[in-house]
């Protein structure tokens, strides 16, 4: 028994061990960069992503095209998402059976097809299937409900959570008040759970932002072009991969502080009001 | 005048029988207190009172209304059923002022206004005008439940039910509590109240029903049933709940 308590013999000390240790990774880290600074072909590089000249002949309109007509496909999907989602979500906790399959089956198939095989069944296969009408809106309305129908498979779960943790003296309370059951979930629950799934949400439009790359697919002009494709365009016109990186750090400029924000809001949740 | 009127009621949870056949009668400016052990069914009696739960057969008058009807609007009778929980249920995101006018606005359909008046007259009855505009998690839990108090009184109720409403409280919170409840009950408010709080049951109280296993074992005035209880389990029940160190002493 004594035998176990004792300690090993070793030549290093615990402490000099990890120190030891800790060292090698920092080394191993700086011969990693100093063997790309020193092998890559730096100009190169430089003549292929950061083109000046190319960068500035994109602007203005890789802004007030590109970057307004992302950002408008991607309210258009989130609203539609939100909206259809919530519908979902309560469908999903509704009493009546048939909604609750009808919400569980959207669900499920909607969050395991790919987006873009949605953007194209709503892109061609609406159109083919009912030749005389249109989604309104052109491109913006079949992107909204192309985009939106699998966000909404995605918001009508986070939604159904958000809801679900709201206490149940909550309803209790505003029932016991002589609210009806939707009045109390319109104006009690309701707000409470979306303050709760604020962060999530927050995640699904920036999710959505990138989504919105697909949308080329669906063929778009001067006017409806979208980041992605504009950057696209750029490239195939120069042969430089400048607008691929111009569009990269404009997305950048939208998803980094919309991620900040949701780390705030956790974290404020977190400390609890 | 009967205000509330219970005749065999039976509730189960699946196969856990919770009430047992309960019969009792409360007037109008009666104040009730059920008293009992816990699991007891106290707590399922009362909601079955305004139809948060169901009952599974029997049945309940409040009023003229028979709540356990199924053509019944149980919206339409809770407006004038207040109801007072163990744990608040506060509205968080609403401040105290709106707390108190939401279900006014909402279901009373008065004016902001009109509302706005109803609100401040009762939280000053329960001592926390001052607190409007706080939101309940910077009050303190008595001033919570105070406030859920004025929450309920504001829509003018006739009938107000009270789940332990003390039981999640600070000891050095309960008297406020305790002494709101005492000045409606003198103001002739019909109260149902749960309770642990002996001294309120004895002081207040113009009946005292003990209730075991979802049955009521004994009622009647609380110095009869404390003082002098006629059966053996309220006597054991009451014994352990009145240890010296715990509660008051009944002479």
């Amino acid at each position: 028994m004594t035998a176990l308590l004792r300690p090993p013999a070793r030549r290093l000390g615990m402490r000099a061990r990890r120190r030891l240790s800790r060292g090698a990774a920092y080394l191993v880290f700086a011969a990693g960069v100093l063997l790309v600074g020193l092998t890559a072909d730096w100009g190169r590089l430089a003549d292929a992503f950061f083109r000046w000249d190319v960068a500035r002949d994109m602007f203005p309109g890789v802004v007030t095209t590109a970057l307004v007509n992302t950002l408008l496909y991607t309210a258009l999907a989130f609203a539609f998402g939100l909206v259809f989602g919530l519908l979902l979500a309560l469908a999903r906790l509704s009493p009546v059976a048939p909604y609750r399959w009808f919400a569980a089956a959207y669900v499920e198939v909607f969050r395991g097809l790919p987006a873009l095989l949605v953007l194209f069944l709503v892109g061609y296969g609406i159109p083919l299937a009912f030749p005389d009408r249109e989604i309104p809106g052109g491109v913006y309305g079949s992107v909204a409900v192309g985009l939106g129908a699998t966000a909404a498979a995605y918001t009508a779960e986070t939604l159904r959570a958000g809801i679900q943790a709201v206490p149940r003296g909550q309803s209790e309370a505003a029932r016991s008040l002589g609210m009806s059951a939707p009045r109390a979930m319109m104006s009690i629950v309701l707000p409470q759970a979306l303050r709760i799934v604020t962060p999530p949400l927050t995640n699904e439009f920036v999710s959505l932002t990138k989504d919105t790359s697909l949308v080329y697919v669906l063929g778009v002009t001067a006017g409806t072009i979208e980041l992605t494709k504009y950057a696209g365009d750029v490239l195939n016109q120069r042969v430089n991969a400048t607008p691929l990186v111009v569009a990269g750090l404009l997305y950048l400029a939208v998803t980094l502080p919309l991620s900040q924000l949701v780390r705030v809001l956790e974290r404020r949740a977190a400390r609890g009001r | 005048m009967v205000a509330v009127r219970i005749h065999e009621l039976h509730k189960s949870f699946g196969a856990h029988e919770v009430l047992r056949g309960i019969d009792l009668e409360v007037s109008g400016g009666e104040v009730v207190c059920l008293v009992g052990p816990s699991g007891s069914g106290k707590s399922t009696l009362l909601r079955c009172l305004n139809g948060l739960e169901t009952a599974t057969s029997g049945t309940v008058h409040v009023g003229d209304v028979e709540m356990t009807h199924p053509d019944t609007d149980l919206d339409a009778a809770r407006r004038h059923i207040g109801m007072v929980f163990q744990h608040f249920n506060l509205f968080p995101h609403l401040t105290v002022l709106r707390n108190v006018t939401i279900a006014q606005q909402r279901v009373l359909r008065r004016s902001r206004r009109d509302a706005d008046r109803v609100a401040l007259a009762n939280l000053e009855r329960v001592g926390l005008a001052d607190r409007a505009r706080a939101y309940p998690a910077q009050l303190s839990g008595g001033q919570q439940q105070r406030v859920a108090i004025a929450r309920s009184l504001a829509m003018e109720p006739a009938l107000m039910l009270f789940d332990e409403p003390t039981s999640a409280l600070d000891p050095e919170l309960v008297g406020d509590v305790l002494a709101v409840m005492r000045s409606l009950a003198e103001d002739g408010m019909t109260m149902i109240v749960v309770t642990h709080e002996m001294s309120f049951a004895r002081d207040v109280a113009t009946r005292v029903v003990f209730m075991d296993e979802g049955r009521v074992v004994e009622t009647g005035p609380p110095a009869e049933v404390l003082r002098a209880p006629r059966h053996e389990r309220t006597r054991v029940f009451l014994q352990r709940v009145l240890e010296p160190g715990r509660d008051i002493e009944l002479r």
